[in-house]
């Protein structure tokens, strides 16, 4: 079913009975071309790129739960392509592109909103880094502009501005980043896959790998055996339980990042706004609650919750930045876990198995590179070489020196 | 999250800085190990979804690095002891 205004009007017209189930529930095939295992946002946009964009057959995404439950339906919605490096930058400005036009591509309602992002400035020193930051952004077709202390101000005139620790001093702006969302993400590359014939296969957890002779053969499931040729791994979060089925160790740990969402305001941020060196930033959502988080918690975890030190630290710097918002109240607080890797950059690479494919090692940076992380993955999978763009996440690239560290933090996890 | 002291008692998780594994405390021998040892012991880590080992340095306190066992999917610490004492058990001399 294509959806449309159209589509919308005659179905009020005759009482909503003509909607559909949005995609099959399928019992898994004895074997397929290729297993996607993970079915959040990078996975399921990983199994319709394969065949929309590179006309694969027989695909499957294994879901341990249901589809959207993970990292993809806990984010906090923010889109932008604003890095440094030539590892990262084109690979984000191509994800942004793919989100410029994803809705068309996928007739699917995503509420992609390019209301901008600016990341606050507070010395002189922070103000050259993202000019730098800025300029490399350009180089590579993505725009940025430096805002200053008055142009901020003029924008949001009611935030703290002589704080006496961080005065505000301008902002980097990308007036294209924003925000989607993210439910909608995942049930859009859902329909879209599945209306290609993807086979998306939810409570069904994969619990081993049988690989012969160096190669995979399938995945043990919670449903039974289900035989492949190629095997994609994009479960965030879990990656080094998942890998550990095929011997591998990965570069990555497990921590939890807590987010959280304010009751409803009247309109007050239209775009999203950055306080990194306060630990926190917001944006409002379209029912008007804040929506804001800050840093991870900081040690390994796989319990999608957080504890408190972290939310007082968020609140203050929350309250340091926005002294108007210290009567409103948190509605929800919660979290997810992020794959930390070693130098804060994804993987999307080969294995030793042939045939095994891994994405992961997200950090908390995976709900804006959904497109392109699907795109390139698929990319990977299907022709058995990286996408331009994504070339260097490479799982070796801490043996070989080709580290891509924007923070430039070394290989402590907690700190990127 | 309290971790028990094993010399202050009770102290609040804040009070600490958190490294990581404390597989970190059996670093290779630099004379002898390749670039693979090394690079395996600093970049790869099991990142267990259970009981965990791992160090913490106590910044705000006695600045001692403790080994805390935490179960990683409860956040329950089931046992803290001195890193000092660990490595010593392991036949290190320091």
């Amino acid at each position: 079913m294509r959806y449309s205004g159209f589509r919308v009007i005659a179905e009020a017209l005759t009482g909503h009975k003509g909607w559909k189930p949005v995609w099959r529930d399928p019992a898994p095939q004895p074997e397929y071309d290729y297993i996607i295992i993970g079915g959040g946002g990078h996975g399921l946009a990983t199994a319709y790129y394969l065949a929309k964009e590179f006309g694969q057959a027989r695909i499957a995404v294994l879901e341990k739960g249901y589809l959207g439950g993970g990292n993809v339906g806990r984010n906090t919605t923010i889109i932008r392509s604003n890095y440094l490096l030539d590892g990262n930058e084109p690979f984000y400005e191509f994800s942004l592109k793919l989100w410029e036009g994803l809705e068309q591509d996928f007739n699917y309602n995503a509420m992609v909103s390019q209301r901008g992002i600016i990341n606050l400035i507070h010395t002189d020193a922070q103000r050259d880094a993202f000019t730098r930051r800025g300029n490399a952004m350009r180089l590579h077709g993505a725009d940025a502009e430096l805002l200053s202390r008055e142009q901020v101000r003029q924008m949001y005139p009611w935030l703290n501005f002589d704080n006496a620790r961080f005065p505000i001093k301008g902002a980097l702006m990308q007036r294209r980043g924003g925000t989607v969302r993210h439910d909608a993400v995942a049930w859009g590359y859902a329909r879209g896959a599945d209306l290609r014939g993807v086979d998306l296969i939810q409570n069904c957890e994969v619990t081993g790998m049988r690989i012969e002779n160096g190669r995979i053969k399938g995945v043990e499931t919670t449903r039974g055996f289900i035989g492949a040729k190629k095997v994609g791994v994009a479960v965030a979060g879990s990656s080094s339980k998942v890998m550990a089925y095929a011997g591998m160790r990965l570069p990555i740990e497990s921590h939890v990042l807590q987010a959280f969402v304010s009751e409803g305001l009247k309109p007050l941020i239209d775009g999203v706004m950055t306080f990194g060196a306060g630990h926190f930033y917001v944006s409002q959502s379209d029912k008007g609650g804040l929506v804001f988080g800050g840093d991870i918690d900081g040690y390994n975890s796989y319990a999608q919750r957080g504890n408190l030190p972290v939310i007082e630290d968020v609140a203050e710097g929350g309250m340091a930045l926005m002294p108007a918002i210290g009567r409103v109240r948190l509605l929800r607080t919660w979290g997810g876990i992020m794959d930390m890797s070693m130098d804060g950059s994804p993987f999307i690479d080969k294995t030793p198995v042939e045939g095994l494919y891994f994405n992961g090692g997200w950090c908390y940076g995976g709900f804006k590179a959904t497109p392109a992380s699907g795109w390139c993955f698929a990319h990977l999978m299907a022709r058995d070489e990286p996408h331009k763009t994504a070339t260097a996440y490479r799982l070796d690239r801490f043996l070989k020196g080709r580290m891509i560290d924007e923070k430039g933090q070394g290989a402590q996890p907690n700190l990127h | 999250m309290i971790i028990h002291h094993p010399i202050l008692g009770p102290r609040d998780a804040q009070e600490f800085v958190y490294l990581g594994d404390a597989a970190l405390m059996n670093r290779p021998d630099g004379m002898t190990a390749g670039i693979e040892e090394f690079h395996d012991w600093l970049y790869n880590r099991d990142n267990p979804a259970g009981e965990h080992q791992e160090l913490w340095y106590h910044e705000q306190g006695d600045r001692s690095w403790l080994v805390v066992t935490r179960n990683t999917v409860t956040h329950e610490i089931t046992k803290v002891e001195l890193a000092r004492d660990v490595a010593r058990s392991k036949g290190r001399s320091k």
